[in-house]
């Protein structure tokens, strides 16, 4: 691999994934917020708009990320991947338009409105622009996720000298893997924010500071994480089997099977080692993976054997899926417990809010192993079949694109620390705020009244 | 001009067209808005601590939407000429990335500033100042690249350098006056007096660039001053120069009439600064046209297949207008004098 290649692969993969942390959490929470607002509405029960002005700072905060980093995106393509616009352009380019278009405009401008517009505009008014704030991270979502499918399942298309033409929009947009991929991911972002949710107010409760407006969200991230992970699974299953069919490579690195066979093992454990094409010290269940991707245990499944030189490295993706597959049966785990001792005992036992505490931003770790279980797994296509990764990447010298990478890191090693901290920062001082003024609009003097009226003093 | 067109009743022939149109007025918008609020970060550092709040208070609700039409500008470049895209942005390379080091900055910092703790209050303002500035430089300098079509000689890179030092001045001024419309008392009278150090900056800015593009550009030398050219083009930098004289003007005499408590030519001094980028624009879309890459590549050359840019042009038509509505109705929603912002 070129060293320009290396590092521009290393540069997206750091860009993209800082980036998808922050629209995992506002493409959620927008619905979250929108659902705060509306019990407000319907019940004027006032912890429910409490709630709604905590969670709207971590949205603000969080959604600015997800813009800046966004940005840096759009610039990507261009600087370091010209192959890409040049060989698939035609598809890549009307889909991201419209995501700029219908998506990005409507988000951007109605959050203004939402976040410092309460006094200006009708509540009705506010209510709207809270729709359409969530609406446009949604539609975001479609967009840039049809344009991932159809990289994965490419579709709808026929290649005229080398470059890529659509015959069928239809088929571009609503290609094989894209249902399940949105379904799957939209679901990932429910679950991200429910364990954030639910870990800042066990933070809150542990910190003694249980209101009404903690309660009420706990309650709310305990209902999503316990109803929604299993759905999760369910739909993760079906993600697979549609991939087995359309990328059997990849299938076969998350399982590591080296070679085609009837009755394949399912590999609990084991170093995959692409030099002896074989794993080491694996832990097997025999049969096990024929049964889940065949539904038959003398299923045949093929193995890496069959795709020379297209098929992904091995380790990566079968770590990656494992974490992944990790964090879901946590989450299940954690959720029900949660879910089960509110139910009984209507409180959750200090041992379990602090391990929901730590699992604040477990749904980062689920996010980023599944999409680099998917993302490695396509390797080394950067459109399946059409356009390999190496052939994509940029002319720019490679100490330049080592500079920047450094830059890039360190940024986002600073941001993602001052933003965790944050976090559990606003957390701790709604806690203060609470317990020192009842009035949670307090104007007057005194350090903290000023903080409260000019929250945001910003954004 | 048009000698290097297809013909233009084909879809390959006005549709690159179309989208030229498209991705200049997305810049220039981007250019104006984004101005301001990148302005307004280049002064933060002058205010104290409650000015700062109304500063950071009158571009709060606007700097997010302000920023996505570099999102659509690029995006157009990206999708509708997908081979200048990697052009130009290839030869960009570390001015881009210093670019986006910057708008994160200050992206951020916005939002930190009153949510992290106060003792680092001071810290992300500085952030916000300095990646404001970071951007503005960046822009001027990626702008002073493109217009010598990226030549590799030191006079091409100080003009760059020169460009760069203008933008930053012209947003400062936009930026300033900005402040004039949105605030009052004396925030408003430090802002006039920034305003008038930033437009005397910027006319030095102007006048040095105008004299010096023909000479770092042939073709851009030959554009203004073949003789017919001379006749057509020679109010674009008069009505420059009458503008530029109304913001001065009207910036001389503001203080005055505040303190008669006359308001109403308040928007004067933004109002000119918005004429004046909007005829520098012009100007120098005149000069580059119908080059995306200075000599060497034309929007037609570079243009995606025309059943891709039909697919995008008919959304385009439809949602830009819905798009410039509901933003006239966000800026009408927060007019008058900034006030502190609260989420409630």
């Amino acid at each position: 691999m070129s060293d320009a290649l290396l590092l521009s692969r290393l540069q997206f993969a750091a860009n993209i994934s800082f980036h998808i942390l922050f629209p995992m959490i506002s493409i959620a929470l927008a619905w979250v917020l929108l659902f705060f607002k509306l019990r407000f509405n319907a019940t004027g029960d006032e912890k429910w708009m409490n709630a709604y002005r905590f969670w709207v700072k971590v949205f603000a905060l969080t959604f600015a990320l997800g813009v800046v980093s966004g940005i840096t995106m759009s610039f990507q393509f261009g600087t370091n991947w010209p192959g890409f616009m040049n060989t698939v352009g035609n598809i890549a380019g009307p889909l991201l338009a419209y995501e700029v278009l219908t998506a990005f405009f409507l988000e951007a401008t109605f959050l203004g409105i939402m976040l410092f517009g309460f006094k200006r505009v009708s509540n009705r008014m506010h209510t709207i622009a809270t729709v359409l704030v969530a609406v446009g991270t949604s539609l975001s979502a479609f967009w840039i996720l049809a344009l991932v499918s159809w990289m994965h399942t490419p579709a709808g298309f026929e290649m005229r000298d080398g470059v890529a033409h659509a015959t069928s929009w239809m088929e571009v947009i609503f290609n094989p893997s894209f249902g399940y991929r949105m379904i799957h991911t939209m679901l990932a972002s429910f679950l991200t924010v429910a364990f954030l949710i639910m870990g800042l107010s066990a933070y809150r409760i542990l910190r003694n500071d249980v209101t009404p407006a903690v309660r009420a969200s706990l309650g709310v991230g305990v209902i999503m994480a316990a109803t929604l992970t299993p759905v999760q699974i369910f739909t993760g299953d079906l993600h697979g089997l549609n991939t087995l069919e359309h990328q059997p490579a990849k299938v076969a690195a998350m399982e590591a099977l080296w070679e085609t066979e009837r009755g394949a093992p399912l590999v609990l454990f084991g170093l995959p080692d692409a030099e002896s094409q074989s794993n080491r010290f694996a832990v097997e269940l025999p049969g096990m993976a024929s049964l889940i991707l065949t539904h038959d245990m003398q299923g045949e499944v093929k193995g890496i054997n069959e795709f020379p030189d297209a098929h992904p490295p091995v380790a990566p993706v079968f770590w990656s899926f494992r974490v992944m597959v990790g964090t879901g049966v946590l989450m299940l785990l954690m959720s029900w417990a949660t879910a089960w001792s509110l139910r009984r005992k209507n409180r959750v036992p200090p041992l379990l809010l602090k391990g929901l505490v730590v699992m604040t931003f477990s749904g980062w770790i689920g996010v980023l192993s599944g999409w680099y279980t998917t993302e490695i797994g396509r390797q080394p296509f950067l459109v399946t079949g059409v356009l390999r990764t190496a052939d994509a990447v940029t002319s720019v010298p490679a100490g330049n694109i080592g500079l920047t990478l450094a830059l890039y890191l360190l940024l986002y090693a600073v941001l993602i620390t001052a933003y965790v901290s944050v976090v559990f920062y606003l957390a701790r001082q709604a806690g203060q705020a609470g317990s020192k003024t009842s009035e949670p609009t307090a104007h007057g003097p005194g350090v903290l009244a000023r903080k409260a009226a000019t929250e945001g003093g910003h954004a | 001009m048009l000698e290097q067109a297809p013909d233009l009743s084909t879809m390959a022939g006005w549709l690159p067209l179309a989208f030229m149109l498209i991705m200049g007025l997305a810049i220039l918008a981007y250019v104006i808005l984004d101005g301001f609020d990148l302005g307004v970060g280049l002064l933060l550092q002058l205010g104290n601590e409650e000015q700062k709040d109304t500063m950071i208070a009158s571009i709060g609700p606007f700097w997010d939407a302000n920023e996505t039409w570099l999102v659509l500008g690029i995006g157009i470049l990206l999708v509708a000429f997908p081979v200048a895209h990697g052009v130009v942005l290839g030869a960009l390379y570390l001015p881009v990335a210093l670019m986006l080091v910057g708008l994160t900055l200050r992206g951020v910092a916005f939002d930190f500033r009153v949510k992290a703790k106060d003792e680092h209050k001071a810290t992300w303002d500085f952030t916000f100042f300095a990646g404001s500035l970071l951007a503005s430089l960046a822009q001027g300098f990626m702008l002073g690249r493109v217009v010598t079509g990226f030549t590799q000689d030191l006079w091409s890179y100080l003009f760059a350098c020169l460009i760069a030092l203008g933008m930053a001045s012209g947003y400062a001024l936009l930026g300033s006056t900005w402040l004039i419309i949105k605030t009052a008392g004396d925030l408003q009278r430090h802002a006039i007096v920034w305003a008038k150090r930033s437009i005397v900056l910027l006319a030095a800015g102007v006048a040095a660039v105008s004299v010096a593009t023909p000479f770092v550009s042939q073709r851009i030398y030959e554009k203004w001053f073949g003789l017919e050219n001379l006749i057509v083009l020679w109010p674009i930098p008069a009505m420059t120069v009458v503008t530029f004289l109304i913001a001065y003007r009207s910036l001389s005499r503001l203080p005055e009439r505040l303190d008669q408590d006359r308001h109403d030519s308040e928007w004067i001094p933004f109002a000119s600064t918005v004429a004046i980028f909007m005829l520098a624009f012009h100007g120098l879309a005149y000069s580059l046209f119908p080059y995306l890459v200075m000599d060497k590549l034309t929007i037609w050359e570079a243009a995606a297949a025309p059943e891709s840019l039909l697919f995008i042009f008919v959304g385009a038509i439809i949602v830009l207008p819905v798009i410039i509505g509901y933003s006239v109705f966000a800026y009408r929603v927060f007019r008058g004098k900034a006030t502190d912002l609260s989420y409630y």
